[in-house]
């Protein structure tokens, strides 16, 4: 009976083997995604003992921990519900944490680097250690502008100061109420979650950097710019046919509601911008060539590329272009071009700002608990993708899109505005997305604006400009517009 | 250093029948076992409260008499045993108690305060040492075993279909109808009726092993069994399948075919029983898992955990792989993770706990040290003189390691969950009574395995008259 005997004592020895290697994979290989899982509630149980720090805008916290008398010893609170949820994220037993929540956790939580001495002193003076403050860079009254504005509907308003980069307005709906993810009431909380997933979009993304849409004519401040770049002035004369047939198709491309733009004859491209001619800048687009209009697009972000602001932001891109009929409806915003509100923002910021693109950002400031701020976020330029030149008659023709084109409904008495609008089809029989880009005051900007209503039906002018009319009128009030 | 005549083994072998008894290696190895225990239960108590609890002066003064009697009841009853096996379940056993320990501490800051779990198993850990030494007392020769193998066959097989026949309320928890619950005590007689049943087996495969050792035809290169001789396997699955079905204890009814198989293939030293076995193994997998939706919903969460969490089955399994990552290499140290956070941590996923708490080191030395156990198990199978003794040790020492593999592999997501106990460490006292007694009976033939011949043994009859093998070590 020996010899089996010994296979048998081989054979334990061979599965005691696989149960460590195994052991292994899990404790080692898989660690850090097993401990950072979003479910993983064990590193967020212990942060629960800690107070965490606020997130601030403009002196109020729109997220605090409170104490409790049950057995967790901190309450994550939103005071202002559904408003900032969409940056703020929520702090969940459940479901782990999103939003800043998540990607500023380390100072939130206190155990970020620059809260190092702090934390030491903490260990010495017996102090309860507690986490960092994140002050950010919104503007409570465009976040309620923005906010009044987009209820009710799908969409997204992104404002950002042009000269920094800075995000005075992030808005998104619909939109959820974060108090109820972060209770300490799992089946309130799972109960919660349920009725948000029937929701259709969920509430949680963030259609302001989360989701892509075509852009549709907001995309011809691009082209333009790529006209520009490659010699041509706003009164370079451009063909402006009624409709125009695509090259290798059989299609043809028409303009907004099959109506004429300057009655078939040529027109000049400050023209063709005030009132969106799709057939003279898909003419322009092929004139002008796939690598200029992509080049274009790229310099001002759209090159697929993620980015974190901290939020991460989803790249957009203007897609594959394959043949002159492509790069005629890519050029008025059609086709495979896909935007966040994000970008459209920063492709106004980036006029607005003499061309220079600076990075978005929402946190302004770290601080520690005793309020010395121990960090402060310093503008960074993101690229250059037009000179001051191209930059300030690209200024004058978005201007005349307010004073005399599609984009009226944005018009400030007293101020000078800039914009351009946009309306993308969709298809047959699904209303139009609806899209205002523009920024304020156009000699001085203070602010740069991107409205988008998810399936608005009406036009970019209509839905959209009145939108930012009222972002703009907010932050201007407030700031001696 | 070396005279001419150091080598202890050549003076031993020069003297005559000199064979060192070792027992001062198990007391060494006991009292490093006992001071792993205390410590371990001082960094709980300091890290979960930041003060020693008041008890435990009274727990180490306890947890150390029972090693000394358990130590010194070998020295005089089991003098040759092996010394590694009593201090690895000593090793594991405080362990256990450590943290188990922790985990009461856990449930205690919750809102609603639940019982002490510690003190309870420090009193199922007495009554195991207890039953071991009975067991070392009464039975002084393993081989009077094997003649109460059909006695031991039918109390087994009473224990194994008690729960099934009970009406529920007394004997169903969770799903699995394998308990008797009376006043306030509940036992799952499953863990004894597995050791009375390793002994009929091995009784009664010494008896049968060359008739079930015949083969009679070859098919494609293989030489199967004459169909009559399938009756014993047989009957084997067929009871793994009644527990199935009417306990719905997938860990038992996968253990006990497990180790018939395996036995069988000891002691008849024929692959083809290992092959028979896994064909009934896998049709049976396939059946139970097209009818019971129990068995189908254990796979499938074992499958896809992430995908039923955190509303479905994979609650558990996702939450001891949380667990055993955070813990990554070093665990959270004792006392630091949120081992709690796993439902029922103390008894089924406590492996988990160790995992998370002393991280791969101490989950791997945990498995390692099991290792020890099973592997000095089937080392006595190999040296033990009698065929008896050989299937019994072996039968005894493979239990340990497939319950062991079965319930870490199903902890660590590597196998489907079963519900089995983690022998020694997790809470529940049959599980841990029945293991001292398995232990008991591994030190009485490591026993005799290691002590010298006596000139003229006494023949002991053997079921059937089956003749006694003797095989030097």
């Amino acid at each position: 009976m020996n010899a089996p005997l010994r296979r048998v004592a081989i054979s334990v020895l061979v599965l005691f083997t696989l149960l460590i290697v195994n052991v292994n994979y899990i404790q080692v290989v898989r660690s850090d995604e097993l401990r950072n899982n979003a479910g993983n509630t064990r590193v967020l149980a212990e942060e629960y003992d800690r107070e965490r720090g606020s997130i601030v805008v403009g002196g109020d916290p729109i997220a605090v921990s409170v104490p409790t008398n049950d057995r967790l010893t901190y309450l994550r609170k939103y005071p202002q519900g559904d408003l900032y949820a969409g940056i703020t994220g929520y702090y969940s037993l459940v479901y782990g944490n999103t939003g800043l929540e998540r990607s500023e956790n380390d100072v939130l939580a206190g155990s970020d680097p620059r809260l190092f001495v702090r934390r030491l002193a903490d260990l010495f003076t017996g102090r309860d250690p507690a986490g960092g403050d994140v002050v950010l860079t919104l503007d409570p009254a465009v976040q309620k502008a923005a906010m009044a504005g987009i209820a009710g509907k799908t969409g997204a308003v992104v404002a950002l100061d042009p000269s920094t980069g800075a995000v005075l307005g992030m808005a998104s709906t619909p939109s959820f109420d974060p108090n109820q993810l972060s209770s300490h009431e799992p089946a309130k909380i799972r109960a919660y979650s349920a009725q948000l997933d029937k929701a259709d979009p969920d509430p949680r993304n963030n259609q302001a950097i989360g989701e892509r849409y075509p852009p549709g004519s907001v995309f011809k401040v691009i082209v333009s710019a790529a006209a520009l770049k490659a010699g041509y002035t706003p009164q370079s004369m451009l063909k402006a046919p009624n409709q125009l047939d695509l090259p290798g198709s059989t299609a043809t491309l028409k303009n907004f509601a099959g109506e004429s733009c300057n009655g078939g004859a040529d027109q000049s491209l400050i023209d063709a911008l005030t009132v969106s001619c799709n057939t003279a800048f898909a003419q322009l687009g092929m004139d002008l060539g796939e690598d200029k209009v992509r080049a274009m697009a790229e310099a001002f972000g759209m090159d697929g590329q993620s980015m974190d602001i901290p939020l991460r932001v989803t790249g957009s891109s203007v897609g594959g272009i394959d043949g002159k009929a492509a790069l005629a409806q890519t050029s008025i915003g059609q086709r495979d071009v896909v935007m966040t509100p994000m970008q459209a923002a920063m492709v106004a910021a980036a006029v607005a700002n003499d061309g220079r693109l600076m990075k978005p950002y929402l946190v302004d400031q770290v601080r520690a608990p005793d309020l010395t701020v121990i960090d402060r976020t310093k503008p960074k330029e993101f690229s250059t993708p037009i000179s001051a030149d191209i930059a300030n008659q690209l200024t004058t023709m978005m201007m005349s899109v307010v004073e005399n084109g599609s984009g009226k409904a944005a018009r400030i008495p007293g101020v000078q505005v800039a914009g351009k609008t946009g309306t993308a089809q969709i298809g047959k029989g699904i209303p139009d997305h609806n899209w205002f880009i523009g920024f304020a005051p156009a000699d001085h900007p203070k602010i740069a604006v991107a409205v988008f209503i998810k399936n608005g039906g009406g036009t970019g002018g209509g839905v959209a400009a009145p939108i930012a009319h009222d972002v703009l009128q907010a932050y201007l009030n407030g700031h001696g517009g | 250093m070396a005279g001419p005549s150091t080598d202890p083994r050549g003076a031993g072998a020069a003297a005559g029948t000199q064979v060192p008894k070792r027992r001062g290696t198990e007391a060494a190895l006991l009292a490093f076992s006992v001071l792993i225990t205390v410590v371990a239960q001082c960094i709980v108590d300091l890290t979960v409260t930041g003060s020693l609890s008041s008890e435990l002066a009274t727990f180490s003064a306890w947890i150390a008499g029972l090693w000394v009697v358990a130590h010194l009841v070998v020295r005089r009853l089991a003098p040759y045993a092996d010394p590694l096996l009593l201090p690895a379940v000593a090793l594991l056993v405080g362990l256990g108690l450590a943290v188990i320990h922790r985990l009461d501490l856990a449930g205690q800051q919750g809102e609603h305060v639940s019982r002490e779990d510690a003190p309870v198993q420090l009193l199922w850990a007495t009554l195991g040492v207890v039953l071991f030494v009975a067991i070392l007392a009464l039975v002084r020769d393993h081989r009077l075993l094997a003649r109460y193998a059909y006695t031991l066959a039918l109390v087994g097989l009473a224990l194994l279909a008690m729960p099934a026949v009970l009406p529920g309320s007394i004997s169903e928890v969770n799903g699995a109808k394998i308990w008797i619950r009376l006043a306030g005590f509940s036992i799952q007689p499953g863990e004894f009726a597995k050791i009375c049943l390793i002994v009929f087996f091995a009784a009664y495969l010494v008896d049968k092993r060359d008739v079930l050792a015949l083969a009679s035809r070859k098919v494609a290169g293989i030489e199967l069994p004459r169909g009559r001789d399938l009756g014993p396997v047989l009957m084997a699955w067929g009871i793994s399948i009644l527990v199935l079905v009417f306990e719905r204890d997938l860990g038992s009814s996968l253990l006990l075919f497990g180790i018939f198989v395996v036995m069988l293939y000891v002691a008849t030293e024929r692959a083809s029983w290992l092959l028979i076995g896994v064909v009934l193994f896998s049709g049976g997998s396939v059946i139970a898992y097209q009818i019971f939706a129990h068995v189908r919903e254990r796979v499938d969460t074992w499958l896809d955990p992430f995908g039923h969490y955190p509303n479905g089955g994979g609650y558990q399994l996702v939450q001891s792989l949380f667990g055993l990552g955070t813990g990554g290499l070093f665990g959270a140290g004792l006392g630091g993770g949120r081992p709690d956070q796993v439902p029922v941590a103390k008894s089924d996923f406590i492996a988990s706990a160790v995992g998370e708490e002393l991280g791969l080191f101490g989950l791997v030395a945990v498995i390692v040290v099991y290792l020890i156990l099973v592997e000095r198990g089937l080392r006595t199978s190999l040296i033990v003189r009698d065929a008896f003794g050989k299937l019994l040790a072996a039968g005894l020492a493979f239990a340990m390691a497939w319950q062991v593999f079965v319930v870490l592999g199903g902890v660590t997501g590597l196998l489907p969950l079963t519900g089995l106990t983690t022998p020694f460490l997790a809470y529940g006292g049959s599980s841990l009574v029945a293991n001292f007694a398995l232990v008991a009976l591994l030190v009485r033939m490591s026993d005799a395995a290691r002590r010298p011949a006596a000139p003229h043994p006494a023949p002991v009859p053997q079921l059937g008259e089956a003749p006694t093998e003797v095989v030097q070590p």
